[in-house]
């Protein structure tokens, strides 16, 4: 009863493209259902259980002088520490968030490569839930930064610019309340959601053209597959490559988010 | 067959909706993640890298210590040179004064010295002078005598006389060297 459906296994003479359903697998628990426990769900698991593993034995023994496991680890927070934190948000505040942003990198890191490596072969974010509870995450923490720091005139802060004539005003406060209250949070989780979906059903689709053409009785086509292949080979290292990437712009976009709610009144 | 079921079961359902099972899942794992960052990863990487940068600022401290110490052993030793200098300088001028001093009183006392013996020469020389002057005027008077005597024929042994001839005799002879002298 396992309703795994690569069109390619019909080998039949019309190419079914693989959809949505790709991303969608049966459940692991109760094996082959429908609703239950996803690989999605295992994945995000293992995430969080891989990068513990890998920062605690990396700051478990602490030395002035690094080990190498320790520098990797160093490294690694550092540049989310200091390239995304401390230059964005800026010495002063950035050590609060810190955590959240250092968990943030290394989480959709992890979770978005998952689809660059094989058996896993999953960005967990193409599952647009993830996406959104990341995304609504950072939106009720910008804002409560910004209440937190300025009150309830953190509304008027961020949503009135200042120096606009007041004859503007009336197309800037409606234009800044949709764009920072009610498109920002969308933009921010379907940005991660949309490409790692996308770069999934590429890479699939890629893989599966080749099942299908190789299957063909004609030489000459068979043949193009080798084409499709070093097609497949360009967009999976091109995937790979937005998967860090997403994970790093989702990352500096949540600091510059706090940062705009730190700094609410410099504008 | 199932292949269509798949399907009708995935078109239905947008992309765009969430599995909220998922959601939830997600949710928990980002806190358990977050719980961890916050509590262990966080504080041991920032000890570390405050830990770093006060062994360096201390080492730039203590260097610069070192070097405050060293400058100032260094002016001590460059102001006892120019102590110990001076010192020989003035232990030398103290002893070339010294030595001239010393030379001109040996100079002093050598010349009190030789005046002393010539001094002392000059009286024995006058001591055996007079002596000899004593001794050749007893003898002299003598010898004058006898020789007059036996020129004469006659003793003149009259002592009392002849001592008196002879002393007018010497003292003419006296004033006659003293006049000659003139």
């Amino acid at each position: 009863m396992t309703p795994l459906t690569l069109p390619a296994a019909d080998n039949s003479s019309t190419f079914t493209p693989p959809g949505l359903e790709s991303l969608h697998l049966p459940a692991i628990l109760p094996w082959g259902a429908d609703e239950g426990f996803t690989k999605q769900m295992l994945l995000v698991l293992l995430s969080v259980f891989f990068i513990a593993w890998f920062f605690i034995a990396a700051s478990r023994k602490q030395q002035l002088v690094p080990g190498k496991l320790q520098f990797l680890g160093e490294q690694l927070y550092g540049f989310v520490r200091n390239s995304i934190g401390k230059d964005v948000i800026g010495g002063r505040d950035f050590m609060a968030f810190v955590p959240l942003l250092f968990a943030l990198f290394f989480f959709l890191l992890l979770n978005n490569i998952y689809g660059a490596i094989p058996l896993f072969q999953l960005p967990t974010m193409s599952h647009v839930g993830g996406a959104y509870f990341l995304a609504g995450l950072v939106y009720v923490i910008w804002i409560g930064v910004g209440l937190k720091r300025f009150g309830i005139r953190y509304l008027k802060l961020a949503v009135v610019p200042s120096g606009v004539p007041w004859f503007i005003m009336p197309i800037v406060v409606p234009i800044e309340i949709i764009s920072n209250f009610i498109v920002r949070p969308m933009t921010h989780s379907l940005r991660l959601f949309a490409t790692m979906l996308a770069g999934h059903l590429v890479v699939a689709l890629a893989g599966s053209g080749i099942a299908f053409l190789i299957a063909q009785e004609n030489v000459l086509v068979k043949g193009i597959s080798v084409l499709v292949l070093v097609f497949a080979i360009a967009m999976y290292m091109l995937e790979a490559l937005i998967m860090v990437l997403q994970a790093y712009v989702f990352t500096l976009l949540t600091a510059i988010y706090i940062q705009g709610a730190v700094a609410a009144d410099a504008h | 067959m199932h292949q269509l079921m798949v399907q009708a079961a995935t078109e239905s359902a947008s992309p765009l909706v969430p599995n909220w099972w998922e959601v939830l899942v997600t949710a928990i794992g980002f806190a358990i993640l977050l719980f961890i960052a916050v509590k262990f990863v966080v504080p041991a990487f920032e000890k570390t890298f405050a830990a770093r940068a006060e062994a360096i600022e201390g080492g730039i401290a203590k260097a610069e210590k070192a070097q405050a110490e060293a400058s100032a052993a260094l002016e001590e030793y460059k102001q006892q040179l120019v102590d110990a200098r001076t010192e020989a300088n003035r232990i030398r001028e103290e002893a070339r004064a010294e030595g001239a001093q010393i030379l001109a009183e040996l100079k002093e006392r050598a010349a009190v010295e030789a005046a002393r013996i010539t001094e002392q020469a000059h009286v024995q020389i006058e001591a055996e002078r007079q002596h000899a002057l004593v001794s050749l005027r007893t003898e002299v008077g003598s010898m004058a005598t006898t020789l007059a005597g036996r020129i004469v024929g006659e003793s003149l042994d009259d002592d009392a006389r002849a001592s008196r001839v002879v002393d007018r005799f010497l003292a003419d002879l006296e004033a006659q060297n003293a006049g000659a002298a003139k």
